[in-house]
């Protein structure tokens, strides 16, 4: 049995994230989209056979050529998948940043209300 | 907008890396994290206890209004180098998820800025991916209820 491929996997590999970029402004052929890449045509063949299969990647036949173009709903998935995530870690250390800014302005405050005291005479507060 | 936080999860691995950028010298964001009543304040939740050493260990716990328990965690420091590194075990009590161990890098950008890289190490690639699916099970505190139900709305969509 040929084993499914999930989305994530689809997305881990890089030259399949620089694949979805270039086919993200306009649809391409295999041979378009080859001609990009360093690596042989087979391999790239086998990486939008993988695209194709976790429907990231579309295709159309127009006469003779097959041109690839990227499923945008797919994508959206993609990203709401991670993004509630995302937000809940930014909100979590956007207080993190907050406590710790008001942290070291009372830090400062105390340094500079211990130097005033030096310069009177007395000793810094603990 | 833009979110300065990242997070990136290989499909072939069972981990997660969260990296982000801070305005604060990397000090102080080491402390945020080694300071238990720093810690409980930007977490939203109370620290029990933080024991930030070799062989520490911390216990976590968020009560809502009535006093009941809502979130408990606990946890193991493995070690620590101050400003650069902590290791540490994190595990959230009655929920199905196994603990996870977790290396927290800290990296100074310049005298104002620094960088976190949390790298997350599940049990299981499954339990990485219902972690993702229920961000809100991890960090439950009364500042994000807000945001957790608008993130369960999403999840219903």
């Amino acid at each position: 049995m040929k084993l499914r491929r999930d989305v994530f996997q689809a997305l881990a590999d890089p030259t399949r994230r620089a694949i979805l970029l270039m086919v993200a402004s306009q649809s391409m052929t295999a041979g378009a989209i080859a001609a990009s890449f360093q690596v042989a045509r087979p391999t790239i063949s086998k990486h939008l056979a993988i695209l194709q299969e976790c429907s990231l990647l579309s295709s159309n036949k127009d006469g003779r050529e097959i041109f690839y173009y990227v499923n945008a709903a797919k994508m959206k998935e993609v990203d709401d998948f991670l993004t509630p995530f995302r937000k809940m870690w930014e909100a979590r250390f956007d207080q993190l940043e907050a406590v710790m800014k008001n942290y070291q302005k009372n830090q400062l405050e105390n340094q500079a209300n211990d130097q005033t005291q030096i310069q009177q005479g007395n000793r810094p507060s603990e | 907008m833009e979110l300065k936080t990242k997070v990136n999860s290989n499909e072939a691995e069972q981990q997660l890396l969260i990296t982000r950028t801070f305005n604060l010298p990397v000090d102080l964001l080491y402390k945020a994290f080694s300071t238990p009543e720093l810690l409980g304040q930007w977490m939203g939740t109370q620290v029990l206890e933080l024991e930030n050493q070799p062989l520490g260990k911390y216990q976590f716990e968020t009560r809502d209004g009535e006093g009941k328990v809502v979130f408990q965690a606990i946890g193991t420091i493995h070690g620590v180098t101050p400003n650069k590194q902590i290791i540490r075990t994190f595990e959230m009590l009655n929920t199905p998820f196994a603990p996870q161990l977790e290396f927290l890098d800290f990296a100074s950008i310049n005298e104002n800025e620094s960088e976190l890289k949390m790298q997350i190490i599940y049990r299981t690639k499954e339990l990485r991916d219902q972690m993702l699916k229920m961000p809100f099970a991890s960090g439950i505190s009364k500042a994000h209820d807000r945001l957790e139900t608008l993130m369960i709305k999403q999840l219903d969509q």
